[in-house]
């Protein structure tokens, strides 16, 4: 069962996206805030992480930065799941490593999933 | 440092830009056209004066009088229009915020629902199901508005990213006529598309390009009401593709089509057929166009129909 990480601050968003990747077979776990969320990525190994932006206690940039940086993290795909959409946002997290770049209002949860599992080559 | 600081407090074009307005409604470049006005009238009434006034106290004095009503109009001038552009800049950042900001609860709402449609939490009836329906319409249409609201705010603080590259404009709109097709039957409305043969590929920004063709046909489709037919056509005109897209509809009054390009315009006799519509789509067109180095235009006769047209270059142009 592959794992993955959703570290996002909307509860709601959270709730629905870990709803479906569940019912969808995939073993989830999510944080509320960028610190746990990079503890997470640490002690959990997951397959994939969907990483908000515009995080509580540590920016998603960071977040991105410390997976990147840390040698047991530094290999797992990252998605910026966002709504922000500026050029420079999408330059910077591109230049920090991110596998990919969604904006959230662009998907529906149908068309994410088909996005996620495209990722994990499935 | 310091110097850093004046040299860039001198950078007229780049003070401008930070306004996002042409340069000859910029408050900095209205404020030196004026200084040089001032020192060339100051000369002007020098040599006058001196050529005509035999005592130079009284032409200095002149000189002086009128150089300073002519600094203080300038100023007053240029103070109000950095007001009005300073405003300017604060109402695009204000909609860009205002848009993010509503996204996410959108983003909420349209997942919450997409999830309570898919019956995994439990069968809902038909009537539920109906409602729901309605409650995603409505929430892509309010995305939809945002999307555009975000655009016109790139488009005012010249922020709009374009990343152009070469493709066939023909395939681009056979995809679209295809996306278009559900809603074109539901509408009673024929689309026909006739294209010439061996049509170049175009240099532009294909999702930009996407986004002005999907807007003048969602327009067509929109304003011709039933057993409407429309037109696409696309030929080669220089060294340009030339697209256009005619239509059978309502028309534009001839009053109004001056404005048609405008943010927020919606022409009086559309809305009657079509209350929905934000009066922004013909407004980022145009922007789109402009800035990938093409032409757009219209012809149209109301109650009669519209033909909406555009060009887009072939060869990489720089812009």
């Amino acid at each position: 069962m592959k794992k993955i990480l959703i570290i996002e601050d909307e509860s709601a968003l959270q709730k629905s996206l870990s709803d479906v990747l569940s019912q969808d077979g995939y073993h989830v776990n999510s944080a509320l805030d960028g610190e746990t969320g990079f503890k997470l990525a640490q002690s959990e190994k997951p397959d994939l992480v969907l990483l908000d932006l515009v995080l509580p206690k540590l920016h998603g940039l960071e977040v991105l930065k410390k997976i990147r940086e840390n040698i047991e993290t530094k290999k797992i795909p990252v998605v910026i799941l966002t709504n922000l959409e500026s050029m420079q946002d999408i330059e910077k997290t591109m230049e920090l490593g991110a596998t990919n770049y969604l904006i959230k209002a662009n998907y529906s949860l149908k068309d994410l999933l088909i996005k996620i599992k495209e990722i994990l080559g499935e | 440092m310091k110097y850093q600081s004046i040299f860039r407090e001198l950078n007229i074009k780049k003070q401008c830009d930070k306004y996002g307005v042409p340069l000859w409604q910029c408050p900095q470049f209205l404020f030196l056209i004026m200084g040089i006005m001032v020192i060339i009238t100051a000369i002007a009434t020098y040599y006058i004066g001196t050529k005509y006034i035999f005592d130079p106290r009284l032409v200095a004095f002149i000189v002086l009088i009128i150089s300073t009503i002519l600094f203080v109009i300038g100023f007053i001038i240029s103070q109000s229009f950095e007001r009005l552009a300073e405003a300017n800049k604060i109402k695009s950042e204000f909609i860009s915020i205002v848009s993010h900001q509503l996204r996410t609860p959108l983003s909420n709402l349209g997942w919450a629902i997409e999830v309570l449609m898919s019956g995994k939490l439990g069968k809902t009836d038909l009537q539920q199901f109906e409602y729901f329906v309605i409650l995603r319409e409505n929430i892509v249409r309010m995305n939809e508005l945002i999307k555009d609201l975000l655009m016109v705010s790139r488009i005012q603080t010249q922020t709009l990213f374009f990343s152009k590259k070469e493709f066939s404009l023909v395939d681009l709109v056979q995809e679209l006529i295809q996306d278009f097709k559900v809603i074109a039957q539901a509408s009673n409305v024929r689309v026909i598309f006739n294209q010439s043969k061996n049509i170049p590929l175009i240099f532009a920004d294909q999702f930009k390009i996407r986004q002005v063709i999907g807007n003048l046909l969602d327009n067509a489709i929109r304003y011709t009401q039933d057993k409407g037919e429309i037109k696409i056509k696309i030929e080669v005109q220089g060294n340009r593709v030339y697209f256009a897209i005619q239509d059978n509809g309502v028309g534009i009054p001839k009053e109004e089509q001056k404005y048609i390009f405008q943010r927020f315009f919606r022409a009086d006799n559309v809305m009657k057929y079509q209350t929905q519509g934000s009066g922004l789509g013909l407004y980022i067109a145009k922007s789109i166009i402009d800035k990938s180095g093409g032409k757009i235009g219209f012809t149209s006769q109301e109650g009669h129909g519209s033909t909406f047209w555009f060009t887009a270059p072939i060869l990489k142009t720089k812009v």
